[in-house]
């Protein structure tokens, strides 16, 4: 998916791009509004990540003239002050979704998904493995033209081990994307999760292979 | 203020009536006795004037009009004595003299007491001459002043009615004059209590000179409480910026070196760092809002607002974070459910119900949102099957900063339920917390409808 992150902090700006990055992501970023709207003249994004508080500007402006000029690119609100004051305000001056600093990525990609599936719209998100088809905004595997339901921890693994296919990705790992970093784990939740995977892939050619004492991977046949 | 001022009137009324009575009692009594005098005198000098000397003595013919002029004055005693010469020739011997004797025919007034009466004496003294000599004849003519005595007690009578009617007539009119110098007061007053709580414009009502200052300092008041509660929100909003955005790169960098170290002992460390940029996140949000709760509890800007649409909402906005641990969240809603309140609050004190049923529940679960009428309240009902309250009561979790026994892995501030407790209060409504059969809990947030 291609991001337009609108950031005046340029390490925040920095560490969330590089994020986004290594999720495969393209990221343009703007530190202010008015950069904001050069490369909205000419690129045409999935999404918009919008700080609030701008050099030049207030981030609920932008969106306001975003809204009027009936552009479709769905606008996920970043911000830093209390969810109780800036809710209401950006939610009525049309952003889809608000997500407030610091957040989670695994959250935000989730945010992301919902706001895109209420969209309806949104680029090119079905992803092709082996005989599969994943499509994680409906959340759904599709093999051999039957259709599975996942759950949203699923959607997750199977993203991790499509990002990296063939590559052994590690238990802990998996654990530190799967899960949050407040939950308390136990050393076999990861398995049960993979194990479930594994079961929602039979009758495909794809399948999660356990490398001893490493971890697994995604393989074609 | 008005009673102050009326009895202030009412005194100064008092004291003018007292005043007048003094003044038309003593007055009276001046003048009645100064007309009294002048007739006793007339009466002596008339007495002196018909004395002759006769052989070997001296003659009083007494005209028959010469007391009659006393005796208009009322029923009085008279008594009279003459000395010729120091020797009383007729009348009361024991009648007191005067303390200096009379020089000319001028008459010299005194009061004496005499045979159990206060008696006015008028002394008069001529020369006769009897046996060839010039002998002093000294005539006192005395008379109880009884008559007097009443006159002047129902003049004094008359003067205390007129006094009194004076303090009343006084009543009425400091009641009047008391409102009418208070009325611009009132009407500004009234004009000030009208307007909204959020009203902070400066006073435009017309108001007498008198008045100018007054206005002025209120509205330099109302101007300073302004740009107050303006900076009170600013402060808030770039308070939590500044906090926020250094915890996010601190998160997202620790985030991004997470997943580039292969090394377990850093990767651990990274995990710690993580979770305590959380929960710093966490706790300054929780001040902030906590922060921002109060200071629009005491704003109270309410409008029209529909609960099953705002828990609708609530819901929606929380669904990805309960997806992130595959929580389900199962929505029932009855109807419009109109009620009247600041949205913001009421999102505030759903968002932080919801947000604790997701944080302490297991993953896969399911958290029940109820949304009902009971009675003249809605009724929004959170239920989960987390870990409960292991007894610890809902009072005490209300409580700033109190948190359960059973919570200490999860991260938290506090503040959660102070902020759905302070914003319900602040709606009229109420919230409740217990223990939900079955395990879990049941958290129940009724707001009155419109």
């Amino acid at each position: 998916m291609r991001f337009l992150l609108v950031e005046d902090n340029a390490e925040l700006s920095a560490s969330v791009a590089a994020r986004l990055g290594l999720e495969g992501h393209g990221v343009d970023r703007a530190g202010t509004l008015a950069e904001a709207q050069e490369f909205l003249a000419v690129v045409t994004y999935d999404l918009i990540l919008l700080d609030i508080m701008l050099p030049d500007g207030d981030g609920r402006d932008f969106l306001a003239r975003h809204r009027r000029a009936e552009r479709e690119t769905p606008v996920i609100v970043m911000t830093a002050r209390s969810a109780v004051s800036d809710r209401v305000d950006a939610l009525d001056t049309g952003a889809d979704d608000y997500i407030t600093k610091p957040f989670d990525f695994a959250e935000l990609e989730a945010r992301c998904r919902a706001v895109l599936r209420r969209k309806g719209g949104a680029a090119q998100t079905q992803r092709s493995f082996a005989d599969l088809t994943f499509d994680p905004l409906a959340a759904t595997l599709t093999i051999a033209g039957e259709v599975r339901d996942m759950r949203s921890r699923e959607v997750r693994l199977m993203e991790l081990f499509l990002n990296a296919p063939g590559r052994i990705l590690s238990k802990e790992h998996l654990v530190d994307r799967l899960f949050s970093f407040t939950e308390s784990v136990t050393d076999n939740a990861i398995e049960v999760y993979v194990g479930r995977l594994r079961k929602k892939l039979v009758g495909s050619r794809a399948r999660i292979e356990t490398v001893r004492g490493l971890g697994y991977r995604l393989t074609d046949g | 203020m008005r009673a102050r001022l009326v009895w202030q009137l009412l005194l100064l009324a008092a004291a003018l009536a007292l005043i007048l009575y003094v003044a038309v009692r003593v007055g009276a009594e001046r003048a009645s006795e100064a007309t009294l005098d002048a007739v006793l005198g007339a009466a002596a000098q008339t007495m002196a004037e018909e004395m002759r000397s006769a052989e070997g003595g001296l003659v009083i013919d007494l005209a028959p009009g010469t007391f009659s002029m006393l005796a208009a004055m009322g029923e009085e005693r008279i008594f009279y004595r003459v000395d010729v010469a120091g020797q009383t020739v007729t009348g009361y011997e024991d009648l007191p003299l005067p303390v200096a004797l009379p020089s000319a025919l001028a008459p010299t007034f005194y009061s004496v007491p005499f045979r159990d009466a206060e008696i006015r004496v008028a002394a008069v003294v001529r020369a006769l001459r009897i046996d060839g000599r010039n002998a002093p004849v000294l005539v006192l003519l005395g008379q109880t002043r009884e008559g007097q005595g009443a006159i002047a007690n129902q003049l004094g009578n008359r003067a205390a009615a007129l006094g009194l009617g004076v303090f009343l007539a006084a009543i009425p009119l400091s009641l009047f004059l008391a409102r009418g110098l208070l009325r611009p007061i009132d009407r500004l007053a009234e004009a000030v209590g009208r307007r909204g709580a959020h009203d902070l414009r400066p006073v435009r009502h017309p108001a007498p000179v008198e008045l100018v200052p007054f206005v002025t300092a209120l509205n330099s008041f109302i101007g300073r409480l302004r740009g107050t509660l303006n900076q009170t929100e600013t402060f808030i909003a770039e308070a939590a910026h500044h906090v926020r955005t250094p915890l996010a790169v601190i998160r997202n960098e620790a985030e991004l070196a997470l997943r580039q170290s292969g090394e377990e002992e850093t990767r651990a460390r990274l995990r710690g760092l993580i979770r305590s940029a959380d929960d710093a996140a966490r706790s300054t949000g929780q001040l902030l809002d906590h922060a921002t709760v109060l200071y629009r509890a005491g704003q109270a800007e309410w409008a029209p607002v529909d609960l099953a649409v705002l828990t609708q909402e609530v819901a929606t906005r929380l669904e990805p974070a309960a997806g992130m641990k595959d929580i389900g969240l199962k929505l029932t809603i009855a109807g419009p459910l109109p009620a009247v309140g600041d949205a913001v609050l009421i999102e505030a004190a759903l968002r932080n119900i919801l947000d604790n049923a997701i944080k302490y529940s297991e993953a896969e679960t399911l958290v029940e949102v109820q949304a009902q009428t009971i009675g003249q309240m809605a009724v929004i009902t959170v239920s989960d099957r987390g870990r409960g309250l292991s007894g610890v009561t809902h009072d005490r979790l209300k409580r700033r900063f109190r948190r359960g026994t059973n919570v200490a892995d999860v991260a938290g501030s506090g503040l959660g339920l102070t902020i759905v407790d302070e914003s319900a209060i602040a709606m009229g409504g109420s919230f409740e917390l217990k223990e939900r059969d079955g395990g879990g809990t049941c958290a129940s947030l009724s707001l009155p409808l419109a």
